[in-house]
């Protein structure tokens, strides 16, 4: 193990762990059957069945599908809120009874914090409202869309829900948001704020969402489901969006065992979020440098992860590009890599929380998802890729990796808790 | 013009803003302010857009704010012109 002088306890000496989980994603609603969806390589990709997509290029998505508001929210939150937020008030509920966090935990309102991440706010929700404006006029738009559609609306609500009165903010960054909004918790958590709920979610499967979606131009055309989104394969082409995402609460070690938490997933021991360089500037993408920073705020080494979680864009540039900061870092097949997100589509904010719970259970569990149905990894990647089953394998610490579109990057170190 | 009624104002309510699941509203709610009912500004907000709708009246939006009950509301509402079309 290398030196502790420059940890993530930083001048505070404060631990951050995590406590609480809350999983809403595609094949899975809730933590264990998220986890065992990505353990049994159970797909959550399929053929859009929210609208009549027969006419777009693209058709798939990973969808949630045995979802009901209503059996998990009250009557008055649902008029005022986009599928996304009932998805992050749900996540959030599961995750505090997680951590045992409630009215008699013993926390005052200004202890708790929220700290949540969401790149593309409540496309459903202004989808329907926009069809009203046009269809019927101004007078018809419900006075909900001020909010419903906005980034830090899930925060809000949350926060209202809870009465979670401390520090809280709302970021954005696209894929990489999500673990940035969890960097952000940890610092909040740092700087003397005893519990943050943080994550992120997104959904965007409505005609108009959807299109949206596929204007990006990454998204793949493939029409079979088990072959549309491979990251690291010989045959990626494109990835498919999916929704949902993922809370977690992340406390002071301290005030955690001071409180009698029982149960603590691990240890968030780095984080750092880096940009790329403009495009023609010749400079090299800075996914591994974030990486490298997010170690060094570990106070670890490359030789002390046993496993990456990648952001597996799932197309052959962005790939080649991240299995190259991997071998940078690591060496030639130098480290286990995954990228369990393959079954449930790109998440976008939700992604790498989600991909941060898979990681907190891997060392749980000590076994490392598979990367969905990628079987073919071209030799060029010089990679060491988790495919077709789990992996059994000794895991004291995970490396989380993001990737935003146009240049964001954020990585997460996770260790074992020690107390 | 159509009366809006205690019944049709519980309707609309529904539709615009929900149910606070801890609320009866089908008891005598006349004099229960709105607050205490659940609604707050913005429910209110959207519930008396839809009712300027059904009954093609136009609402000031500080005399909805001054409604705090149902029955001042259904006041504010039945006292109301109905506007040129």
């Amino acid at each position: 193990m290398s030196t502790q002088s420059s940890t993530a306890a930083g001048a505070s000496g404060r631990r951050v762990v995590v406590t609480g989980l809350g999983v809403t994603a595609p094949g899975g609603i809730g933590t264990e059957h998220y986890w065992k969806a990505l353990l049994t390589g159970e797909n959550g990709i399929s053929e859009l069945s929210r609208f009549d997509a027969s006419r777009y290029p693209s058709r798939l998505a990973g969808q949630i599908d045995d979802f009901e508001a209503s059996d998990h929210l009250p009557g008055r939150l649902l008029p005022q809120t986009d599928v996304s937020t009932r998805y992050a008030l749900v996540a959030a509920d599961w995750a505090l009874a997680d951590a045992g966090v409630g009215p008699d935990a013993g926390f005052e309102d200004y202890d708790l914090g929220v700290v949540t991440s969401t790149a593309q706010g409540g496309f459903d929700f202004t989808h329907r409202e926009f069809h009203k404006l046009w269809s019927q006029g101004p007078e018809y738009v419900s006075v909900y869309e001020s909010f419903a559609w906005f980034y830090a609306v899930n925060t809000g609500q949350i926060s209202i829900r809870n009465t979670m009165r401390g520090p809280s903010a709302a970021l954005v960054g696209e894929q990489a948001g999500g673990l940035d909004a969890i960097g952000h918790a940890c610092r909040t958590v740092r700087r003397g704020t005893r519990l943050v709920l943080t994550g992120g979610v997104d959904s965007a499967l409505d005609p108009w969402g959807y299109a949206s979606q596929l204007a990006g131009g990454l998204v793949s055309t493939v029409a079979d489901p088990e072959r549309a989104y491979l990251p690291f394969d010989a045959e990626a082409s494109g990835h498919v969006p999916g929704e949902g995402g993922a809370v977690l609460i992340v406390e002071d070690a301290d005030s955690a065992r001071e409180r009698g938490v029982e149960r603590i997933y691990g240890e968030i021991a780095g984080y750092a979020a880096t940009f790329d360089p403009a495009p023609g500037s010749g400079r090299p993408p800075a996914l591994g440098r974030a990486a490298e920073l997010a170690l060094a705020q570990a106070g670890l080494t490359p030789a002390d992860v046993s496993v990456v979680f990648a952001d597996g864009a799932g197309a052959p540039d962005l790939d080649r590009a991240e299995a190259e900061a991997i071998g940078r870092l690591f060496g030639p097949h130098g480290v286990p890599v995954t990228a369990p997100k393959a079954l449930t589509g790109r998440l976008c904010a939700g992604g790498g929380p989600t991909d941060l719970v898979a990681a907190l259970l891997a060392l749980r569990d000590q076994v490392i998802p598979a990367t969905g149905r990628t079987a073919r990894v071209p030799d060029a990647y010089r990679l060491d890729l988790v495919t077709g089953q789990p992996r059994e394998a000794a895991l004291s610490t995970a490396l989380v990796l993001a990737r935003g579109r146009h240049g964001f990057n954020s990585a997460i170190v996770l260790t074992t808790h020690r107390p | 013009m159509a009366r809006l009624t205690l019944d049709a104002l519980r309707t609309i309510l529904v539709a615009c803003a929900g149910e606070d699941d801890g609320v009866d509203l089908s008891g005598d709610i006349l004099d229960t302010t709105f607050e205490d009912l659940g609604y707050d500004s913005l429910a209110l907000m959207e519930s008396a857009a839809r009712i300027e709708r059904e009954f093609g009246i136009a609402l000031d939006d500080d005399d909805v704010n001054e409604a705090l009950t149902p029955r001042l509301l259904l006041d504010l509402v039945n006292g109301s012109e109905v506007r040129a079309a």
